[in-house]
C-alpha cells in the first residue's frame, strides 16, 4: 500500500516538474533565451571547428588527453584521493577534540586544521603530499621523450613544421595543467567537505593561505616532474629514467637524512662551546637540510598553514622576548618562506632549463 | 624538367672521426622518383635527416624547394613529407586519430583535417581499419598509414626512409605502385632509399648509388650501366641461331663470328654451340638480327640483356673496400 502510494506521489510530482517545464517552454521570453542560448553554441563550436589552432596547443591537448586517460596517472590519482580523504577523517575527527581545548592562539585559524591535524595514526594532508607528490611527478614525467623515441614517433613528430622546442614545453605545460587541475581540484573538495561537516567557512585569509599551499605543492611536484623528464631525455630505456627518479627521490627522502645526521654528529662542536658556536653548527646542518627540495616544501608547508611558526631556524631567548604569542598574518608567513620558495622555483628552473638544453642538442633519428 | 627541387653540395656529416656522408652533391629535379640506393650505412638516413634539417651538417649545403634546410627547416618541414624507417604512432590511439594529430600540427583546422584525413585514408586503403587502434596494425598497413601521415600537409617531396622493410612481396608492390601513381598523379618529386635494387629498378626515374658516404653513379639504370661498364661493353645480346653448319657440313660460325665483330659498336663475340655473345658499347640488336638472316642462318631468339641493379651492385661492391673491410 505504501509502495503504491509512494509511487504515485513520486508519478505526480514528476508530472508537475514537466508540467512545469512544458508551461516555461511556451513562454515567449523562455523560448527565445533557449533558441538563441542555442544559437551561440552553435557558433561556438562552429568557430572551433573551423579555427586553426596553434600547433603548441595542438600538443598540449593531446598530451593532457593522453594523461587523463593513462592507467598509471588515474593510478596515482586514485591514490591521492584515498590518502586525501583518509587524512580528511582523521583531522574531522580530531577537531571536535580540538574544538574543546578551543583556548589556542591559532584559534583564528581553526579551518586551517583540517589540512594539519592528525592524531598520529595517518599523517595530515600536506605531509601525504610531500610524500607522494614527487611520486607523481615521476609518473606523469619519466617517459615523456624515450617512449616517443622508441616507439618512433618522434622522428615523425619532428618532421612536422613545429619548432623542436615545442614538444618538450607542451609536455611540461601539459603535465603541469594536469597536476594543477588535481590539486587545485582537491583541495577545494577539501574546503567543500571540511566547511558541509563542521560548519565553519573559512576566512579570506585562511583561503588565500590554501591557495598558496596549493600553489607550492604544484611547483613542488613540478619540480620533480621536470627532473624525470631530463632523465627520459637522458636515457634511452624508460625502466632506466623511472629507476634513477625514484633513486634520487629515495636518496634525498631516506638516505640524506642519515648522512647529514652522521656529518652533524662529526662537526658538533664541544659541550664547552659558545652559544654563538652552537648556532652556527644548528644553521649549518639546518643548511644542509635544506639542499633537498622536500624539506623546502615541508618547511615551507608547515609555515603557510600553521600560522604560530614564525621562524624555521633556532630562536634565541633574546629574539623571543617581547613577541607577542599570536599567528603571524599572511604577509609576514610568506616571507619567511620567502627562501624556500625562491630555491624551490631554482630548482624547477635548473631542472627544466637542463631538459630543454639536452632535447634542442639530441639528435632525433628513428628509433 | 629542368627545375631542380633538391640540391645537395659538397654535404659532409663527421661523428668524431667518422665520416658518415662524404662531399655528397646531388641535384634531383621536380616530379621524378629517385632511389638512394646502398647498403646499411651508408649514410643514407644521415643524408635526409640534414635535408630535412633535423641534423646539422658539418659542412656544405642543402636546399630543399629553394630553401636552405639548416637555415630554415621549419619551412622546408612544411613541404616535405618524411616518413621515416619503421615508423611509429601512438598507439592508444586510432588510425584516424593520428592522422588528424599530424594533420592539425600542420595548421590546419579541424573540419578541413577531417576531410583531408577521410580521404587519404580511402586513397591508402584503410578506411575499414581507420577506427582501430594503431596499435594494432599489421606492419604493411603501418607502412601505409605512414604514407597517409605523409600525405596529409600537401607535400610537394616525399622522402621515404627504407618503405618497404618487412612487408611482404604483395604489399611491396601495392605500396610501390601507390607511391609512383602518387608521383605521376600529383606530380610529387620522391626520394626514396632502399638497399632492396629490384624495388628500387621498378620504381625509380633515376638512382643514385651511395656506398660509405659517397654517391658513386647517378643516373638511370641504363646511364649507370653506361657509366659502369664503359670500359666493357655496356650491351650485351644474346643471339641463338638454328644451324651452326652450312648444308655441305662447314662450319660456318667463324665467318658469321668475324661478320658481326665487323659491325659498328660490337666489341667482343663470343661462340658457345649455337648461341652467339656479342658485347658492344651501344643497342645493335636490329643489326645483329639483320646479319644473321642476311647469312642464311635461321635465327630463333635475339634478346638484349641489360645490366640489372644487381650487377651494378656487386661491381661496386666489388670495388668497394670500405664495405668490405666492414662487412
Amino acid at each position: 500500500m505504501i509502495f503504491t502510494r509512494n509511487t504515485l506521489k513520486e508519478g505526480s510530482y514528476m508530472e508537475k516538474l514537466h508540467n512545469a517545464v512544458r508551461q516555461l517552454k511556451t513562454r515567449p521570453w523562455a523560448a527565445k533565451l533557449a533558441d538563441s542560448s542555442s544559437r551561440y553554441l552553435e557558433r561556438v563550436r562552429e568557430r572551433r571547428m573551423n579555427g586553426v589552432t596553434h600547433p603548441f596547443w595542438v600538443i598540449v591537448q593531446k598530451e593532457v588527453a593522453d594523461h587523463v586517460r593513462s592507467w598509471r596517472f588515474n593510478v596515482l590519482l586514485f591514490l591521492i584521493l584515498l590518502t586525501c580523504f583518509g587524512s580528511l577523517y582523521t583531522s574531522i575527527t580530531n577537531l571536535v577534540d580540538e574544538a574543546a581545548k578551543a583556548n589556542d592562539a591559532d584559534d583564528p585559524y581553526f579551518f586551517l586544521k583540517l589540512f594539519t591535524l592528525s592524531d598520529g595514526s595517518l599523517p595530515p594532508f600536506h605531509v601525504f603530499i610531500g610524500f607522494l607528490g614527487p611520486l607523481l611527478g615521476i609518473g606523469l614525467g619519466f617517459d615523456a621523450i624515450n617512449s616517443e623515441q622508441n616507439s618512433g614517433t618522434l622522428s615523425r613528430i619532428m618532421a612536422q613544421p613545429i619548432h623542436r622546442d615545442y614538444l618538450i614545453n607542451a609536455k611540461f605545460m601539459a603535465a603541469f595543467v594536469v597536476i594543477g587541475v588535481m590539486f587545485f581540484a582537491l583541495g577545494f573538495l577539501v574546503m567543500g567537505f571540511g566547511m558541509v561537516i563542521i560548519g565553519i567557512p573559512p576566512t579570506a585569509e585562511e583561503f588565500l593561505r590554501v591557495v598558496f599551499f596549493l600553489l607550492l605543492s604544484v611547483l613542488y611536484v613540478a619540480f620533480w616532474l621536470n627532473l624525470s623528464v631530463f632523465l627520459s631525455i637522458r636515457f634511452r630505456q624508460a625502466a632506466t629514467s623511472a629507476l634513477t627518479a625514484i633513486a634520487i627521490w629515495l636518496f634525498f627522502t631516506v638516505f640524506y637524512q642519515i648522512i647529514v645526521n652522521l656529518v652533524a654528529r662529526a662537526m658538533m662542536p664541544s659541550e664547552m662551546a659558545s652559544p654563538q658556536q652552537l648556532i652556527g653548527h644548528q644553521q649549518f646542518v639546518l643548511n644542509l637540510m635544506r639542499v633537498v627540495p622536500s624539506q623546502l616544501y615541508t618547511d615551507a608547508t608547515t609555515t603557510l598553514l600553521s600560522p604560530s611558526v614564525r621562524s624555521l631556524g633556532p630562536l634565541t631567548m633574546e629574539q623571543a622576548y617581547g613577541a607577542i604569542p599570536s599567528p603571524l598574518p599572511l604577509g609576514q608567513s610568506l616571507l619567511i618562506v620567502w627562501p624556500q620558495l625562491t630555491g624551490l622555483i631554482a630548482a624547477t628552473v635548473i631542472c627544466f632549463v637542463l631538459s630543454y638544453v639536452s632535447f634542442m642538442r639530441k639528435e632525433i633519428r628513428s628509433r | 624538367m629542368s627545375d631542380t627541387i633538391i640540391e645537395l653540395k659538397g654535404l659532409t656529416k663527421k661523428y668524431g672521426d667518422f665520416t658518415a656522408v662524404d662531399r655528397l652533391d646531388l641535384s634531383i629535379t621536380k616530379g621524378e622518383v629517385f632511389g638512394l640506393l646502398g647498403p646499411n650505412g651508408a649514410g643514407k638516413s644521415t643524408t635526409i635527416l640534414m635535408m630535412l634539417g633535423l641534423t646539422e651538417p658539418t659542412s656544405g649545403k642543402v636546399s630543399v624547394c629553394g630553401i636552405d634546410s639548416t637555415v630554415n627547416p621549419i619551412e622546408v618541414k612544411r613541404r616535405v613529407g618524411y616518413l621515416p624507417d619503421d615508423v611509429g604512432f601512438y598507439e592508444q590511439l586510432s588510425g584516424r586519430d593520428n592522422l588528424l594529430y599530424t594533420a592539425r600540427l600542420n595548421r590546419l583546422s579541424w573540419r578541413e583535417a577531417e576531410k583531408r584525413v577521410d580521404r587519404l585514408l580511402d586513397r591508402v586503403g584503410l578506411r575499414e581499419a581507420s577506427a582501430k587502434k594503431a596499435g594494432k596494425y599489421s606492419r604493411g598497413m603501418r607502412q601505409r598509414l605512414g604514407l597517409a601521415d605523409v600525405l596529409v600537409k600537401n607535400p610537394e617531396v616525399i622522402i621515404l626512409d627504407e618503405p618497404t622493410l618487412g612487408i611482404d612481396p604483395i604489399g611491396v608492390r601495392e605500396f610501390l605502385d601507390l607511391i609512383v601513381s602518387l608521383s605521376r598523379e600529383e606530380r610529387i618529386t620522391v626520394l626514396l632509399s632502399s638497399h632492396h635494387l629490384h624495388q628500387v629498378q621498378q620504381v625509380c626515374d633515376r638512382v643514385g648509388i651511395f656506398v660509405a658516404g659517397k654517391l658513386l653513379a647517378q643516373g638511370n639504370i641504363a646511364e649507370l650501366s653506361k657509366a659502369l661498364f664503359s670500359d666493357k661493353e655496356p650491351y650485351s645480346t644474346e643471339a641463338r641461331i638454328e644451324r651452326t653448319e652450312t648444308t655441305d657440313g662447314r662450319p660456318l660460325a667463324e665467318g658469321l663470328r668475324a661478320r658481326l665483330l665487323g659491325l659498328r659498336g660490337v666489341v667482343s663475340v663470343r661462340v658457345d654451340g649455337n648461341r652467339f655473345y656479342i658485347g658492344s658499347t651501344q643497342d645493335v640488336t636490329t643489326l645483329v638480327a639483320q646479319t644473321i638472316v642476311d647469312s642464311g642462318f635461321g635465327l630463333k631468339s635475339l634478346n638484349m640483356k641489360e645490366y640489372g641493379l644487381d650487377d651494378i651492385y656487386t661491381k661496386y661492391f666489388e670495388g668497394g673496400e670500405l664495405y668490405g673491410k666492414t662487412a
